[in-house]
């Protein structure tokens, strides 16, 4: 996993409540045994008409938002099934923030594990950004050491995140190494 | 005697291995429950880092997500079939148990794990599916990871947790004839939304819980994770103990007995405090449709759809409304179907469909409607097939399937075309869940095979059948 302190990006808001996994990236796509080239099959049913041409409907669609990298969006993110493919879509998109009222649990443990950063915030500041992001102008600079969130007209907000994940996403370390110091008490465990 | 503790409480502590201040409960785990989709990348990280599957004893794989229900020689779906030979691989590589689509024991894996006996009261257990949850009508501690997590699992048998809070849905009163665990689990998450079980683990506890059958059970904590919580239990009573006599993988004889009397004291103690309490009367349960595009979205049968202004989330609901094509303040009796799927983790176990089967005996499904019945396992399978289910399904006009996932995510052939509507004994009505553009109802099996009678949602307790 990568490690990541500090991004600056472009904001892409999806107002919406509740955003399944399903929707993040539809089961047609789960059949792939890699890991990487799923950012294209993000939001594939929202994006995309049958036959694989863009919606214009659908505002991401739009060009002023093209390179976003930071989503803002509504309560229960990432809700429904526990597939990692919903995180490795949304970080090879391009997206290395999410910005939510809350996250579903599993997927909260998910997008960690691929160094996106998961921050809740108010109902109220989201929805104060994802107006000013309409003009697809609005970037925002997130801060993980010092728990902040900067947006371009210097007002400074900040966020609660455990220090155990923050720790995590900003040495980038590999879980199963730093549990494989632990075999000793895992041995232990397994004899007792 | 020290603090009453719940039993969530109890198994948690059973497993901590490590515990440190301001961290996750390093956890160590009984049971890993592997499948086709959620685990070649999990094994290929292995590989790369050149580490070993520590406990492949405590492993066990099968397909079950993708495999076709039928013409299961000639697999079409060249990617499919690329990520079963990929399990079967993995599995011969790293010395794993497989049930593969040819063998006697495969089936779903959230069927196959309590029917083998390798679901136990008090023991963790993990599986990269959502639905791990239904192994929690055991009293164990079930939930579903991402595929980093199972890499994990694999690689060292434990997994890092942050310790819940326990929420006690307690369920007072009786059932009414004709409402079933499906319909109680559809309330619960109408009433309480898709949400509240979020940072939980839940203990079903009441009355009307412990007059459940076991696989009625597996119905309702299957479902916690639509409430939003990884996982849900309950307690084990003498009808856990009972269920799990003779099974494959559990103690034989005086070894039984032992074990059952430790699985009896994992209950939940008396006085035990939880940190959230819901209180439910079952007695007012009716027959539950969704209407939706969350499980949350669901009414009686006896019901409509919302009012867009009167509902909470107007913005929320008016979408679901177009993408479901209904109007608001549709009366759910009024809608009109085309599939029905009886299958699914949630219910496709032998008692699912029997019940079913008890309903469509002797009439015919309505000529515009494509019906499919896929059992859980293969088990399942043939036990109904000795007790005449097949051809009371097929006789009315149902195709009869080979187990697996199929319908209830569409990831085989098994999909519902765009537009189409679909009455399913399924988990999750999701857009595009069961084919894009498809249009998902959930409702128990007795009440999706009164539709299929019918050709749209009727109240089941007026139908001939019914267990009174």
């Amino acid at each position: 996993m990568e490690a990541i302190e500090q991004h600056e990006g472009l904001v892409y808001a999806l107002n919406r409540a509740n955003i399944d996994t399903d929707q993040i990236i539809p089961k047609q796509f789960l059949k792939r045994i890699e890991r990487t080239g799923f950012g294209q099959f993000l939001f594939y049913n929202w994006r995309f008409h049958d036959d694989g041409s863009l919606r214009e409907d659908f505002s991401m669609n739009d060009p002023k938002y093209d390179g976003a990298s930071i989503l803002l969006a509504g309560d229960n993110f990432g809700c429904g099934s526990s597939r990692e493919h919903a995180p490795w879509a949304l970080e090879d998109y391009g997206f290395k923030v999410i910005i939510a009222p809350s996250f579903a649990d599993i997927f909260y443990n998910n997008a960690l594990k691929n160094g996106i950063i998961l921050v809740k915030l108010d109902e109220e500041q989201i929805k104060e950004w994802q107006n000013r992001s309409e003009d697809g102008q609005l970037s925002l600079s997130v801060d993980l050491q010092n728990q902040t969130i900067t947006d371009d007209s210097g007002k400074v907000v900040e966020f609660d995140i455990p220090s155990y994940h923050k720790e995590k996403l900003i040495n980038g370390w590999d879980d199963i190494a730093l549990t494989l110091l632990m075999e000793e008490k895992i041995f232990e465990f397994e004899n007792s | 005697m020290g603090k009453p503790k719940t039993i969530i409480e109890k198994v948690w502590e059973q497993h901590v291995v490590h515990r440190e201040e301001g961290k996750p409960d390093l956890l160590y785990i009984d049971q890993h429950l592997v499948h086709e989709v959620t685990s070649p990348q999990a094994f290929e990280g292995l590989r790369l880092a050149n580490r070993k599957v520590r406990r492949p004893d405590l492993t066990y794989a099968t397909m079950d997500h993708n495999v076709p229900t039928k013409n299961r020689d000639v697999i079409k779906d060249e990617i499919s079939r690329k990520q079963m030979e990929t399990l079967r691989k993995n599995c011969e590589d790293f010395g794993i148990k497989l049930a593969d689509m040819f063998h006697p024991d495969q089936g779903i894996v959230h069927v196959i794990g309590p029917q083998l006996g390798l679901t136990q009261p008090g023991k963790t257990i993990v599986c990269g599916d959502s639905h791990t949850s239904t192994h929690g009508a055991f009293g164990a501690l079930a939930f579903g990871i991402g595929t980093s997590e199972v890499e994990h699992v694999l690689a060292t048998q434990t997994i890092w947790q942050d310790r819940p809070k326990t929420l006690n849905v307690k369920v007072e009163g009786d059932l009414g004839p004709g409402v079933t665990a499906k319909d109680l689990i559809l309330a619960i998450i109408a009433k309480y939304g898709v949400r509240f079980g979020t940072g939980y683990v839940m203990e079903y506890t009441g009355e009307a819980i412990r007059k459940l059958t076991m696989e009625e059970r597996m119905t309702i904590c299957n479902m916690s994770i639509e409430a939003g919580a990884r996982a849900g239990l309950i307690s084990p009573d003498q009808t856990t103990v009972e269920f799990l006599r003779g099974r494959e993988y559990v103690p034989k004889d005086e070894a039984f007995d032992r074990v059952s009397e430790e699985w009896l004291a994992l209950a939940t103690d008396e006085g035990a405090v939880y940190d959230h309490t819901v209180t439910i009367n079952a007695a007012e349960v009716e027959p539950q449709v969704t209407w939706g595009t969350n499980p949350g979205m669901g009414v009686p049968v006896s019901g409509a759809t919302p009012f867009v202004a009167e509902s909470d989330n107007p913005d929320e609901v008016e979408r679901a409304l177009e993408y479901m094509g209904l109007e608001e303040n549709q009366p759910i009796t009024s809608i009109e179907i085309d599939h029905v799927f009886i299958g699914s983790c949630t219910n496709s176990r032998l008692s699912d469909l029997k019940k079913a089967a008890a309903i469509v005996e002797g009439k015919q499904v309505k000529d515009t409607i494509k019906a499919i019945v896929v059992p859980g396992s293969f088990s399942v399978k043939l036990e109904a097939e000795k007790a005449g289910i097949d051809k009371v399904f097929k006789e009315a006009g149902f195709e009869w399937r080979d187990s697996g996932c199929s319908m209830c995510l569409g990831m085989n052939d098994d999909v519902v075309p765009a537009g189409g509507r679909c009455a399913s004994t399924s988990n999750r009505n999701f857009e595009g869940r069961q084919g894009n553009g498809a249009r998902t109802h959930l409702v128990s099996p007795e009440m999706a095979a009164a539709a299929a009678i019918e050709g749209r949602f009727v109240d089941v307790r007026h139908f001939a059948g019914v267990a009174q």
